[in-house]
């Protein structure tokens, strides 16, 4: 192996060169530097780099720490003291993070680096990440296509080698999705699960902060970082964390692994069907029982999250107002001017649309037609998985309807963008846990592009869903396929 | 549930404090109406008998120590301020 070859490796592999002392972290850091400088160009997965800090913060590292000089991208939505977090808007453009998110102090204390932010949909809003207002990244695996989104930049970075693991935040699907269109592993932790103290807020009630790897293990050893209560965070639940790589190995004798029928109809690309039902029939090889289950307000999910997404987005975004921080307006009439002028120079278009639709569905005589009725909806919603993880341990699903779709594709018609987001949304709605493994490739004459099997746990059931989902990868062999890059 | 026709975005932008351009305006309106067709089949559920849920895991009065502890300094918490002075945000006239 040449300090070349080092960004192709996982975390734990990286891991143990590091604690052997066969390569120091600084080399580590500056191996990934190049791939980063060579690669970069043609993916953009990138917004900003402190490779001054994180070359200092390599030469400290200790290896024996549980992610000791290991390198890891940060969404740009999480702050990091120094760095900048524009969220991919242009109202955050010159903002730079006074402090660090828990997630990223937690990150520091088991030795890791957040050495860069990547990019992502502005405010996380979108499933492409073309709502950048800074860049378009691409897919590895077809620069004509997107990365998914909105956590689009990590994936892409983690697919393209460009980092070893990567944060992101999953608000309906945005882990789960970019991780299946860039053919990564991507983790929702359960609602309350990791603090969201230091992280923008888009959706209150949704949001969850997770990784983006390599492999399953990966994950699980990002999670045993990153889980856990935060004072500073009050939803942050105080439960106990096991080590989530412990689970791991062990076989599927008496899973019993929930099909939901609704997840397997109208809409889904033939490849992605077929790639689905071939993954089952291997978790069945596996001694794990499947019991096709039901979900019945599945249909409800995309619309319920709409109207719950938007109207807390709207009241979270009301913060930008030109005075604190953030793009202020100049010469402005009077102060609803000042107001309106900052909000409509710094946010882009899907931005403003759901500000608009979530300040509709929440305004005087709206109110109980549309958030009201969300919210009772959204408890049917939760009932549904409720009911089912009563007689089943974890369920399987497809991530996404589809494989990656092109650039553009869908930017002119929102609601088919928000389509793409129709099998993960439920879980951010129940705040269960969920994970997306590579389960295989749809063919585009002589693209592959990555399929992604989502499981699903109950809430703080993280331990079991890791164990399901490293079982099936280590089966099977689509973690270990690369993008065709140089 | 109302009808989507209802959803007049000129005056919702200015609940919302954003001034938005008369094509966006247009534009909104018509995209935020097929969203609000696809919506409305919400209202076919029987929601009698269910509490809403504001979040998915319970968590109740969650307090702490009403205890002083270190945080930002005047000039950390001013550093992204568009405009300060004298270790104050400067904001826009409110008064005539």
């Amino acid at each position: 192996m040449t300090v070349g070859d080092l960004p192709a490796l996982n975390i734990a592999d990286l891991q143990s060169l590091l604690r052997r002392g066969q390569v120091s972290p600084l080399e580590v850091m500056e191996a990934l530097r190049s791939r980063i400088a060579a690669i970069d160009p043609n993916i953009e997965a990138y917004l900003s780099f402190d490779y001054e800090a994180a070359a200092h913060e390599a030469e400290q590292a200790d290896v024996t720490l549980p992610l000791g000089g290991v390198p890891i991208a940060v969404k740009d939505i999480i702050n990091v003291a120094g760095q900048p977090c524009t969220c991919a808007s242009n109202i955050l453009k010159t903002y730079r993070a006074p402090y660090d998110a828990t997630v990223i102090r937690k990150l520091r204390a088991a030795g890791a680096i957040p050495f860069g932010k990547t990019n992502m949909d502005e405010f996380a809003m979108g499933s492409s990440t073309e709502n950048s207002r800074i860049k378009s990244t691409r897919n590895p695996w077809d620069p004509a296509r997107v990365p998914g989104g909105s956590s689009g930049g990590s994936a892409a970075a983690v697919a393209a080698d460009e980092a070893f693991g990567a944060l992101g935040t999953d608000t309906g699907g945005s882990i789960r999705q970019p991780a299946a269109l860039c053919g990564v592993v991507g983790f929702k932790p359960s609602y309350g699960r990791v603090s969201r103290f230091g992280v923008v807020a888009f959706a209150s009630s949704l949001d969850q902060v997770g990784p983006l790897t390599k492999t399953v293990r990966d994950s699980a050893l990002l999670m045993n970082a990153l889980a856990g209560h935060d004072p500073q965070d009050t939803t942050s639940l105080d439960a106990p964390v096991p080590d989530y790589t412990t689970a791991l190995g062990r076989d599927l004798r008496g899973m019993r692994i929930g099909l939901p029928k609704e997840y397997m109809v109208e809409g889904i690309e033939p490849e992605v069907k077929r790639a689905i039902d071939t993954a089952v029939g291997q978790l069945q090889s596996l001694h794990a029982e499947i019991v096709e289950i039901s979900l019945p307000h599945t249909d409800l999910a995309v619309a319920v999250y709409y109207i719950l997404a938007t109207a807390e987005a709207s009241a979270n975004l009301a913060r930008f107002d030109g005075v604190r921080y953030g793009h202020r307006a100049e010469n402005a009439r009077d102060i609803n001017d000042f107001y309106g002028r900052t909000r409509a120079e710094g946010f882009g278009a899907e931005v403003k649309r759901r500000i608009i639709l979530g300040t509709y569905v929440l305004s005087s005589g709206y109110y109980d037609a549309y958030y009201l009725r969300a919210q009772k909806v959204r408890e049917l919603i939760r009932q549904d998985f409720s009911r089912a993880f009563a007689t089943v341990d974890v369920l399987v699903s497809p991530t996404s309807p589809t494989a990656a779709f092109l650039l553009g594709e869908k930017t002119a018609d929102p609601l088919q963008m928000y389509l793409a987001d129709i099998f993960t949304i439920a879980a951010n709605l129940a705040g269960i846990c969920g994970v997306s493994v590579p389960c295989g490739f749809a063919e585009d004459g002589d693209k592959r592009l990555p399929i992604g099997l989502q499981f699903l746990g109950k809430p703080l059931d993280e331990a079991r869903l890791l164990q399901v989902a490293h079982a099936y990868e280590q089966s099977t062999d689509w973690h270990k396929a690369r993008p065709p890059l140089p | 549930m109302s009808e989507s026709a209802e959803l007049d975005v000129g005056y919702v932008a200015k609940l919302a404090r954003l001034n938005l351009t008369p094509a966006e305006t247009e534009l909104f309106q018509k995209q935020l109406g097929d969203i609000l067709q696809y919506v409305a089949k919400l209202s076919e559920v029987d929601v009698t008998q269910v509490e809403a849920s504001t979040y998915a895991v319970p968590v109740f009065n969650v307090f702490r120590e009403d205890e002083a502890r270190d945080w930002f300094t005047a000039e950390e918490a001013l550093q992204n301020a568009p405009r300060q002075r004298d270790h104050l945000f400067i904001v826009p006239k409110v008064m005539e």
